[in-house]
């Protein structure tokens, strides 16, 4: 059997035994119409309307796409155009919130009768992967290969977030029950949820939950770093590989994270689709740290003022975990979906770069075992060829090589430029 | 402000300069030791080579009007290691000229600290030994030697009648670095524990030589710890730079340095073979590191490819 590498990093896991709570409503939510890959939605209100929550505000009928939904109840004030991280633009919808937060009286837990319905019903929900990718999820339950294996990811595997972990924790049955469904609907025998061993108190819960049930496997993993990947999470989870090109699904494998699962469950109960994220909000700057439940489209600087952070003193903030999550260059930006984090941090690594000394750490470091210093060197001459042959389209991006480098290079994000530069065929 | 960068936004604690103070530390219980032996000459030496070596680098650095980078220690470094190969009796001029040839030719023309395809400290000892040979060659005696060997003469591993533990303890005739064999062995260890280094060049360098000794029907265990073959198995054949950089590649460059390094000692001219075997490896390496590339896992071979 193979190994693949995982690097061991400080968990900063501060805000394990916080539990979820609501924050104050803010007086204004901007929604954007793109939180997640696939096609921006199109805004279905307009200035001056009433929206309530659970409301769709924004559909589109491109395939790779799904709708969004108020989380506030309230007047749309403005359509504006909104700047997304990857520098597209698209529209966002701003509601005054009426702080009286009613809920649309026309929704009702969905009726499922076969696949075909369920997966309509997914698409209703808003759903996208909430691990971070925001993958629509109704595309995901429509594999189109057999699928016999749900893997399930608990491994929440960044530094200081611990959402997931409370959500497995306070929301266990929403978990077990949105999986069941799952693998009812797809017709799936094996639910395996990896949990990184750093969580024992959700590894307990789950699997006391889960014990009669045959079909669930509950399994420890090492807390290393990126266990939650997912070819990393797949592999350790089932043995399989997912090679490259391919799909979960081509190996007969979904991979679905703990809190889409809970959603999941809790549109198929109530039909309130996703509306608000639960965020782990902690850095150094921040004194009231925890998991907070937030509309979608609450601004950060709503979030930091709830937790007193000392917004002043900010260097970077995180949206995400430290490895992977983008930085925010406006604190006034929205949460999206696919947020899980905000970490607001003063002090900030700021190495200066120095020469490759060829050490050899991130060649070690790496998962796939991939070579990132000379994919750095073919980069830099821009060798399409040679960076083909070093497979730098494999990189997931996880940042291992950049972390254990001690000349402090930018070898993930130089992975990144050099898979731009590969013409795709 | 809000400072922007893609991620990661952490970083580990390991630098360049963290690696290069732990493998100086490490190289300190041989080199305190040759010191001890031989006295005042040897820690001028010491001296001078280390200062030499960090004021080149310093030089180059302004002269080509590039950053300086001598806080990163590996200058430091390369002339600790240097000043372990030579003999204690060496002028300091003639050191000194071991630390032109090692920063400014070897490393420091070909682009500075990472892009140098030989070992600077391996090169500077045999220009020197070329160029100096009698002096290089001629060896005092330690202070705890009896009377009658208190003159200079063969190194143990030509006259072959140390005891093993004059060998480990360093009270041979040698280089400064290179005759206390204990303080090599638990400085090597140190470095591999801590993870600097990979044990798979020492091991294979030593396994082998050993192995090779013991058929030729010579003691291995004298010859391993005679001569620099601990010094140049520890610390220079596991140098980053100028060695393979996947673990098979370091097992196949100990094993060449090993075999070559026999082969000099029992065949050729030379008393001492293993700097030139590293030397010889360091040329292969870039062939080595191209036919030891780690297998990419979830890679697959397009037809167009495998062509």
């Amino acid at each position: 059997m193979l190994k693949l590498s995982c690097i061991h990093i400080p968990h900063n896991k501060n805000t394990e035994k916080c539990t979820i709570t609501d924050i104050s409503l803010p007086k204004t939510v901007k929604i954007p119409m793109s939180m997640n890959m696939g096609a921006p939605c199109n805004p279905l209100v307009k200035v001056g309307d009433e929206v309530a929550v659970g409301q769709k505000i924004g559909d589109t009928d491109a395939f790779l796409s799904v709708p969004v939904h108020s989380g506030v109840s309230g007047k749309v004030i403005a359509i504006t155009d909104y700047k997304l991280a990857n520098g597209n633009v698209c529209k966002a919808v701003e509601i005054e919130c009426d702080g009286l937060q009613t809920k649309d009286s026309s929704l009702t837990p969905p009726v499922i009768t076969d696949r075909d319905s369920f997966v309509k019903a997914v698409r209703e929900s808003g759903l996208v992967g909430l691990g971070g990718a925001g993958f629509p999820t109704h595309i995901k339950l429509n594999p189109k290969s057999e699928v016999d294996c749900l893997v399930v990811n608990g491994a929440e595997c960044e530094p200081y977030i611990t959402a997931d972990d409370r959500v497995m924790i306070e929301y266990t049955d929403d978990v077990v029950e949105g999986l069941s469904a799952v693998a009812k609907n797809l017709g799936i025998e094996k639910i395996i949820i990896g949990i990184e061993s750093n969580k024992p108190d959700a590894i307990k819960a789950l699997t006391e939950k889960t014990v009669s049930d045959k079909r669930f496997e509950i399994k420890p993993l090492p807390s290393a770093y990126p266990q939650g990947g997912e070819k990393v999470l797949i592999y350790n989870c089932t043995g399989r590989l997912i090679k490259e090109g391919q799909l979960p699904s081509d190996e007969g494998v979904i991979v679905m994270n703990v809190s889409t699962a809970a959603q999941l469950n809790h549109y198929l109960k109530t039909g309130m689709p996703l509306v608000s994220k639960i965020l782990t909000v902690d850095g150094d700057t921040v004194k009231k740290k925890g998991n907070f439940r937030v509309p979608v489209g609450t601004a950060v600087s709503h979030i930091l003022n709830y937790c007193e952070c000392e917004t002043d003193k900010i260097n970077k903030l995180i949206m995400g975990g430290p490895m992977m999550g983008m930085t925010a260059y406006d604190i006034d930006q929205p949460v999206v979906k696919t947020n899980n984090a905000i970490l607001a941090m003063n002090k900030i690594s700021s190495d200066k770069q120095s020469a490759c000394i060829r050490c050899g750490r991130c060649l070690r470091a790496c998962p796939f075992n991939l070579m990132p210093t000379e994919i750095e060197k073919a980069y830099n001459r821009r060798d399409v060829e040679s960076l083909k042959k070093l497979k730098v389209t494999l990189c997931m991006n996880c940042g291992c090589c950049t972390y254990v480098c001690p000349s402090k290079r930018k070898l993930a994000e130089i992975n990144q430029l050099a898979k731009m530069i590969i013409p795709r065929n | 402000m809000l400072k922007v960068s893609a991620s990661p936004h952490i970083t580990g604690n390991m630098s360049t300069q963290k690696i290069m103070l732990l493998v100086i530390i490490a190289l300190l219980p041989s080199l305190i030791t040759g010191i001890v032996m031989f006295g005042a000459k040897a820690l001028i030496l010491s001296v001078a080579c280390i200062a030499g070596c960090v004021v080149t680098e310093a030089l180059c650095r302004i002269i080509m009007k590039r950053e300086q980078t001598v806080s990163d220690l590996s200058a430091a470094l390369t002339g600790t290691i240097l000043a372990m190969n030579l003999s204690p009796d060496l002028p300091v001029w003639q050191a000194l000229i071991g630390c032109f040839v090692a920063i400014a030719i070897v490393k420091q023309l070909f682009g500075g600290l990472g892009q140098n395809f030989a070992n600077p400290a391996i090169v500077a000892r045999i220009v020197l030994m070329l160029s100096f040979t009698s002096n290089m060659t001629t060896w005092s005696a330690t202070r705890f030697m009896t009377d009658s060997d208190a003159v200079t003469g063969a190194t143990p591993l030509i006259s072959g009648d140390a005891s093993y533990i004059d060998l480990l303890i360093g009270n041979t005739k040698g280089c400064i670095g290179e005759v206390c064999s204990l303080g090599l062995i638990i400085g090597g260890v140190f470095l591999i524990v801590t993870r600097i280094i990979s044990p798979a060049a020492p091991l294979a360098f030593i396994g082998i030589f050993a192995a090779l000794e013991f058929i030729a029907g010579n003691d291995p265990i004298y010859q391993v710890l005679s001569g620099g073959l601990l010094l140049c198995a520890f610390f220079m054949a596991t140098d980053y730079v100028t060695t393979p950089i996947t673990t098979k590649g370091k097992f196949i460059f100990g094993l060449g340095c090993g075999i070559i390094t026999f082969v000099i000692r029992e065949y050729g001219g030379y008393p001492e073979g293993a700097s030139f075997a590293i030397l010889l490896m360091n040329i292969v390496t870039p062939y080595i590191d191209n036919f030891t590339a780690p297998k990419i896992i979830g890679a697959v071979k397009h037809e167009k490819e495998a062509e």
